[in-house]
């Protein structure tokens, strides 16, 4: 029976399943965002499922260029790293599928995992556009990796620990003494999860009018699907991270501080993307170690002070 | 790194029509760029050659659907110059009332697309509602919101009444809010600021030898518009100011196009005000006396020129469109070069390209064989299906 549980856990709650589920209704709440602050409609609230389902009902190409393995294997890789850096994160009152003292590094390191394997899926995917797309990943990687590691210890910093429910409930008890202490941080964390999920201002890896689609340009069907998904499990892992580590609203409300919390976050990322052009490959490296890592460590230095 | 050859069309989200730029890129830096035309070549001045002289009007109209206004008017100037016909002085208020109308709609566009294309859509998405403000004006006198059919050999086909002239009036005051609000985006918001400032630049010598024209060559300094410099319509009755600015960057273009919006709401204002009393046209023949006559028109992207040969019939003998983005392209290939791989799709449509307008019947010489054949459209077709 410990096996069927844990299989339920790893497919469908809080595993593969609901991180998608949640994933795509992020994605509709994004799309929705944007959309009202363009003097847009939007979409209506299934419309990121029927996307998804005719992704997978596409015609299945292979380039004659690629690498079939790596094609195919990579996506789903990808995916797999995402939901599984969700299953170290508590939330809603549910503690993570198997919880250690240092997980913050392990989501961390299965975040990096993701864009690493973006890099190949560029790569292999045998078009000069995947190739720059995936120069400029990395390029871009060098730029908001630090400040988004930085700002995420901050909260670390102040619960005096690695482990993301020992920081959740810190920062729970001392919400009001410590989020004023973390806004900077909670700041630079946004905009370099930004970075990291390569929306604008910081998409170009994945500029439409530039490169087609960067990395992706080549896939088409279940391969994109999946890559799709995996990008929105992506979104849910890091608005999840910041929501445990700086607004543990769950503490409180359960299950629906969580998704408050998360749609918070989402919220912010949308007005960052409403805002801005799209920066160059070189403005985004500059901006980042120019503002982004100063500000980072002033958040820490912050920290440190507040806790004495 | 190795140089990578980037193809940029026929077929990329950056082009909004068929047109192929190969670049040598090293890393992010362009090396070379080899631009190719005629993907979309539509025959149209042959077409017109079989068509009679009102009949080839709506046909011209359908040359580019953002600057239809000014290729009618550009055609039927030649056309009643040959033919020796006054247009009443009304219809040519009307003409010149068209063609500000257009030049705002276009503008818009343009904002708009800039701002797609380096990535900001909420620009793009401001730009184009509002951009349906004067395209229902349009449509409310014209009865369409693009090809607006009003102009016809002698005059225009449409008369203005007093009820259009107030509701464009409120339009105007909308419009005019908003294009200070864009203004103020445009030069004020460092992000899309960034992305233009110092980016496909040119210098002014360089749009003199290049033959740039409109917003392009005055956004270098050069001071050209043929609505001042060679009058037709009602502009020799009409004032205003000819904008230009020195940068030669895409944010001077800018500068200049927004400017163009103020000074064309203006000189829509004056027409509404001035407009004469009397005929809106005069009735053409339908056999044009055998002659030749070229005429220039300031289309929003720059100088469009028409050639109309009749041999006195019933049809035109020979017609030749140059569009404004011919003349224009030189300048892109030259920005081009040490340009940076991002601002590839800007430097493009900063020239606010109109490729189908454009397009030049290609013919490719088998260059190994030296052999020049002549196929069919049942041969291309077959030889297409062979090489996929």
């Amino acid at each position: 029976m410990d096996f069927l549980a844990d299989l339920f856990k790893l497919l469908v709650f809080p595993g593969f399943l609901f991180v998608v589920n949640f994933g795509l209704f992020l994605e509709w709440v994004d799309r929705k965002i944007y959309a009202r602050m363009q003097h847009r409609v939007g979409p209506p609230w299934y419309q990121p499922w029927l996307d998804t389902i005719k992704l997978f009902t596409k015609e299945d190409v292979i380039p004659e260029k690629a690498n079939p393995f790596m094609f195919t294997f990579l996506p789903v890789l990808d995916l797999a790293a995402a939901v599984t850096a969700f299953l170290y994160l508590p939330f809603g009152g549910f503690s993570s599928v198997n919880p250690f003292p240092g997980d913050l590094v392990v989501v961390v390191f299965f975040l990096t995992l993701s864009t690493l394997l973006l890099f190949l899926i560029g790569w292999y995917s045998g078009s000069p556009f995947g190739r720059v797309g995936s120069l400029r990943a990395v390029t871009q990687f060098l730029a908001y990796e630090v400040p988004l590691v930085l700002s995420l210890l901050t909260p670390a910093l102040l619960a005096g620990s690695w482990s993301i429910s020992t920081i959740k409930i810190v920062m729970a008890q001392n919400l009001s003494r410590f989020l004023p202490v973390t806004l900077l941080a909670l700041a630079v964390s946004l905009l370099s999860l930004q970075g990291k999920l390569l929306r604008v201002p910081f998409d170009a890896p994945e500029a439409e009018t530039e490169i087609v689609a960067g990395p992706l340009t080549e896939y088409t069907g279940r391969r994109l699907a999946f890559i799709r998904l995996a990008e929105r499990a992506e979104l849910v892992v890091g608005a999840g991270l910041i929501s445990n580590l700086f607004l543990p609203f769950d503490k409180v409300l359960g299950m629906l501080g969580f998704f408050v919390s998360c749609v918070v976050v989402v919220f912010g990322l949308s007005v960052l993307r409403a805002s801005f052009a799209r920066l160059r490959i070189e403005d985004t490296t500059l901006i980042s170690w120019k503002y982004l890592i100063p500000f980072s460590a002033l958040g820490m230095a912050l920290a440190i002070m507040v806790r004495g | 790194m190795p140089e990578i050859e980037i193809p940029v069309g026929p077929q990329h989200p950056a082009l909004k029509e068929p047109e192929s730029f190969r670049f040598e890129v090293d890393g992010e830096i362009v090396k070379s760029v080899d631009i190719r035309l005629g993907y979309v070549h539509r025959g149209i001045e042959k077409a017109c050659q079989d068509r009679t002289w009102v009949q080839a009007v709506y046909l011209i109209e359908r040359i580019c659907g953002i600057c239809s206004h000014s290729h009618t008017t550009c055609f039927c100037q030649a056309v009643e110059e040959i033919a020796g016909i006054e247009v009443p002085r009304r219809a040519r208020f009307i003409r010149s009332l068209f063609g500000e109308m257009e030049r705002i709609h276009s503008h818009l566009l343009w904002l708009g697309l800039a701002g797609h294309e380096v990535g900001f859509d909420s620009l793009f998405m401001y730009a184009w509602h509002d951009r349906e403000i004067i395209l229902d004006a349009l449509e409310s006198i014209s009865g369409n919101r693009v090809n607006y059919g009003m102009n016809t050999i002698g005059g225009v086909r449409r008369d203005v009444t007093e009820k259009d002239v107030d509701e464009l009036g409120r339009a105007l005051d909308l419009l005019e809010e908003r294009v200070k609000y864009y203004t103020d985006v445009a030069l004020n918001e460092a992000t899309f600021r960034s992305r233009l400032e110092g980016v496909g630049k040119i210098t002014r010598e360089q749009a003199i030898d290049l033959g740039t024209v409109g917003p392009t060559a005055r956004s270098a300094g050069v001071d050209v518009d043929l609505r001042r410099d060679d009058p037709y319509a009602a502009y020799d009755e009409i004032p205003f100011r000819v904008i230009t600015a020195d940068g030669g960057d895409l944010l001077a273009a800018a500068v200049v196009r927004l400017g163009e919006i103020e000074e064309s709401l203006k000189i829509i204002r004056y027409i509404i005000e001035n407009l004469p009393d009397g005929p809106i046209a005069v009735k053409a023949p339908r056999r044009i006396p055998a002659g030749e006559a070229c005429s220039r028109y300031e289309a929003p992207r720059g100088e469009d020129i028409h050639y109309v040969r009749s041999g006195g019939g019933d049809k035109p003998l020979r017609v030749k469109v140059r569009a404004p983005t011919l003349a224009n392209i030189n300048a892109v290939a030259q920005s081009m070069r040490g340009a940076r791989v991002a601002d590839i799709p800007i430097i493009i449509a900063g020239i606010d390209p109109c490729f189908s307008c454009t397009d030049r019947m290609v013919r490719l010489d088998d260059v190994s064989s030296g052999r020049t054949e002549v196929l069919t459209w049942a041969q291309l077709s077959a030889r297409c299906r062979a090489s996929r």
